[in-house]
């Protein structure tokens, strides 16, 4: 794996840029652009420039104003003050459609897509081909979808519903959806967030061919080795600021996060030991009709068990049926030596089992609520007096936790949905860590999450192991889950395909437990 | 959330003081103290009735029913109290309350357990109700002069200055307001109207939540249908035709949204009164009924146009608005 990452990254040097500014013009470029919200000053006289050919790394820590530079360039928010200059000339881009119009597509971050439409339908909506009797043209929607996903070395088929799609083949979709198309500048927010080694392996193919064909690619991520693989410039953001930017190869990740954080952040936060106790939980033959079949495995006191794979392994689909959101076939579940029958989430929170569901927004959070409400929604038994809520309790639970997880926000009281997508995350975790449970299923704690706030979450979690909770770690990122899991279960197509003890587990075992090859 | 909402009652409360301020100088003694009573009194059962639609819309639900169960149920309190005159009113209105919620628990059941979707299922039992209503009385009525006098004069009694009937939804709007706010129950209503997934995800029962917010508002019209009763002295098939639109018209109008989880009491207690003094001044100003009925639609349309963009400056949200009319178009 490592091996072919290397391979690639000679090739991208060899651009004609060396020196310091690049001597092309930029196709675009943004003067002294303001966001204001109320209350928050997103974006502070920032200015970037997107080069042909080239791809610029936008980096920040969560909340930095990254998505609404992305939001302003599709034209979904009007800037405050600010000109873009396209080809040196000044545009404004007063609609979603103006920006398309002027050669600009984006993978969102929170992704908008539909459930009840097809594949095909997601991907060209809005700008469907036409027949010659300006009907719509199924066959080539239907045609087009099947190239573009195969790009992505996926071959979903573009007619059925996009509710029938596991997490990661929306994003597909999602990503389908940007490249459909006709654009000169091509933005990723976060493009990567939901894949796995070998779909980003796929998308960073498509990169470089875009590359090729001289797009502008605006390309957002809190996984530096990934930036550093695929971005020729940089671009740091700071609280709304443009703190520096400059060629990313020459500049080691060490300074990025000073300029980033103001502060020195290792990668992954060390693992404490923790004192690993009797069994807690234990699942014997799990099974569920299509996606996952015969998993046991055992769960003990202070343990953090490591579940990792590639996307569409069943890893997220085990969680949701341990948690009682779908029902298992077969098999049976043990909790502190009493067996135990989950129906429905409620008795899964009831017995102290608690998810923290990969795609926050959807199955997380209430956009529309204060983040205080949404922290606390699992918690009211504990924050409620005699049956009453308490508004002054749950502001002190919620409190304690987005101070644990650093949670950026202008106060507990607004709309979850006015947060950058990092802190909505942050979010979903302290929901679910505030209920105090017995055994917490994280899937994918860290996605979306910047690096300082990374460790954080990993100082955290290593401390709630320590403390005598359980813990099930789904992570597609190796480093997490080498640094973190005491043990580490492998999924592959839904079947149990190794089980490593830390000691033994390392990215190659795993890699090749996880695609099969050995 | 809070400060949005604030800024916006705000508003609708400074347009409501300049429509009285306006229809003041058309029509002397408009804004005089004993007329804006008058206005509240009249327009106490549309708030009891907006703030049961509204429990129902903040769980993305609606309740079309209302009206028919107002009717129904006020028809057979009405005739219950002309014949058996010595039944105590508390008896009446125990009935009223219990008669309304089981109407209203029957649309909860079939949203809950047959997951039939709201407005089908209300837009059925709307008909069926008001049916019922035929059905019992034959298509006759019940006048004043059947009822008693403690049926008919409880409401009008004034209590430190206001009529009883006022009284009632102001112990409505604080118990209303108690209930959505400080409950476990307000805020699984919230939840599962912002966002059902994430509400099961919560350990939500988001059918028992809706059930229950259906039991509440059948309740409210069974409240209801005895004020309306004895405030107009009269029951029959056809009373409160209509109603259940202008409750939910209310609520739209006081920001409460249609999409379910946002909305406040505040809110729909204004949208409310807003109704309640257009109706109520466009009679004294001298404008004819039918151009009233226009009036006051263009005017709601309006409300909602307001609102609406409202809700589109609060960003994010945007992004789904966008995408939304992008598949209908
Ligand atoms: N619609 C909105 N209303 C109010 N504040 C907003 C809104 N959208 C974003 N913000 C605020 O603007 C700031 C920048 O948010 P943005 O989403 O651009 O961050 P980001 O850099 O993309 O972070 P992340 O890495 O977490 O995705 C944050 O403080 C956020 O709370
Ligand atoms: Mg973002």
């Amino acid at each position: 794996m490592k091996s072919t990452m290397n391979a690639v990254a000679p090739m991208t040097l060899n651009t004609p840029l060396a020196n310091q500014t690049p001597n092309l013009a930029p196709i675009l470029e943004m003067r002294g652009i303001s966001q204001i919200f109320p209350g928050v000053k997103a974006l502070d006289q920032v200015s970037i420039s997107l080069y042909p050919g080239q791809v610029t790394a936008l980096i920040g820590e969560n909340g930095a104003g990254k998505s609404t530079l992305v939001k302003i360039l599709t034209g979904i928010y009007r800037p405050t003050e600010g000109e873009i200059l396209l080809d040196g000339k000044p545009v404004q881009f007063a609609s979603a459609q103006a920006a398309i119009d002027a050669g600009v597509t984006a993978i969102h971050q929170e992704t908008v897509l539909f459930d009840e439409l097809t594949v095909g339908e997601n991907i060209f909506l809005g700008h469907a081909p036409r027949t010659r009797f300006r009907t719509i043209d199924w066959r080539t929607i239907n045609a087009r979808s099947r190239e573009l996903l195969q790009q992505l070395e996926s071959d979903i088929d573009p007619t059925i519903r996009l509710k029938d799609l596991s997490i990661a083949q929306r994003h597909l979709v999602a990503i389908a959806r940007a490249l459909s198309v006709e654009a000169r500048i091509v933005i990723m927010d976060e493009p990567t967030a939901a894949l796995s080694r070998k779909e980003i392996d796929d998308l960073f193919r498509i990169v470089e061919g875009l590359k090729r064909q001289g797009k502008a690619i605006l390309f957002i991520s809190h996984k530096f080795d990934e930036l550093y693989e695929i971005a020729e410039n940089f671009a740091v953001f700071r609280d709304g600021k443009a703190v520096g930017h400059g060629r990313l190869k020459e500049t080691p990740q060490g300074e990025i996060v000073r300029l980033m954080v103001g502060r020195d952040v290792h990668d992954v936060f060390p693992k404490v030991e923790a004192e690993i106790g009797p069994v807690v939980l234990s699942v014997q033959g799990y099974s569920h009709p299509t996606e996952f079949r015969d998993i046991s495995f055992e769960l003990k006191r202070g343990e953090i068990l490591g579940v990792y794979g590639l996307i569409g392994a069943g890893r997220s689909e085990l969680c949701q049926s341990l948690f009682g959101i779908t029902r298992p076939s077969a098999g049976r579940l043990t909790l502190e030596g009493q067996p135990v029958e989950i129906r429905s989430a409620q008795d899964a929170i009831a017995a102290g089992i608690v998810y923290v569901p990969e795609e926050r927004g959807r199955h997380g959070l209430a956009l529309p609520m204060p983040i205080y409400q949404n922290m606390t929604l699992p918690s009211l038994a504990k924050t409620s007096r005699s049956g009453f809520l308490k508004a002054a309790n749950e502001l002190a639970l919620a409190r304690q936790y987005a101070e644990r997880l650093d949670l950026r926000a202008a106060a507990l009281s607004v709309p979850v949905g006015t947060l950058s997508g990092g802190n909505q995350q942050k979010v979903v975790i302290g929901k679910w860590l505030a209920t105090q449970p017995k055994v917490i299923i994280l899937d994918e704690p860290t996605k979306g999450i910047d690096i300082g706030s990374k460790a954080a979450v990993h100082g955290f979690i290593s401390e709630l192991a320590s403390q005598g909770l359980s813990i099930i770690m789904v992570s597609s990122e190796l480093p997490e889950v080498l640094g973190m899991s005491d043990r580490i279960m492998v999924m592959r197509e839904g079947l149990m395909a190794g089980f490593y003890d830390r000691s033994e587990a390392t990215a190659e075992t795993l890699v090749r437990a996880a695609t099969g090859n050995a | 959330m809070t400060k949005l909402l604030k800024s916006r009652e705000l508003l609708l409360s400074g347009i409501i003081a300049l429509m009285i301020a306006g229809f003041a100088t058309r029509a002397e003694g408009f804004a005089e103290p004993g007329n804006l009573v008058n206005i509240f009194n009249d327009t106490s059962i549309l708030i009891i009735l907006a703030l049961a639609q509204m429990t129902v819309i903040l769980t993305k639900s609606i309740d079309l029913s209302v009206a028919a169960n107002l009717a129904f149920t006020g028809m057979a309190v009405a005739m219950t109290n002309a014949a058996f005159p010595d039944l105590p009113l508390v008896l009446l209105i125990l009935m009223a309350l219990g008669i309304g919620a089981a109407l209203g628990a029957i649309n909860g059941f079939l949203v809950w357990i047959l997951q039939i979707p709201p407005i089908v299922v209300t837009l059925g039992t709307l008909t069926i109700y008001r049916g019922m209503a035929f059905v019992l009385s034959g298509g006759g009525w019940v006048n004043a002069h059947q009822m008693t006098p403690t049926f008919l004069n409880v409401p009008r009694t004034v209590f430190l200055g206001l009529p009883i009937l006022s009284w009632v939804a102001i112990a409505v709007v604080l118990g209303m307001g108690f209930l959505l706010t400080r409950t476990p129950f307000g805020r699984s209503a919230y939840a599962s109207g912002g966002n059902p997934t994430a509400a099961v995800y919560a350990g939500i029962d988001i059918g028992r939540t809706r059930f229950f917010a259906f039991v509440l508002s059948g309740a409210m019209a069974g409240l209801c249908s005895y004020l309306w009763v004895s405030r107009y002295a009269v029951a029959y098939v056809d009373i409160a035709a209509g109603f259940e639109l202008d409750s939910v018209a209310a609520c739209v109008i006081g920001g409460i949204s249609i999409a379910g989880g946002i909305g406040s009491v505040a809110g729909a207690v204004l949208g409310s009164l807003f109704l309640g003094v257009i109706k109520n001044a466009l009679p004294v100003i001298g404008i004819s009924p039918f151009a009233q009925m226009a009036i006051s639609g263009v005017v709601i349309i309006l409300a909602v146009v307001f609102n609406a963009r409202a809700e589109a400056k609060k960003g994010r949200i945007i992004l789904r608005d966008r995408a939304a009319t992008e598949v209908t178009a």
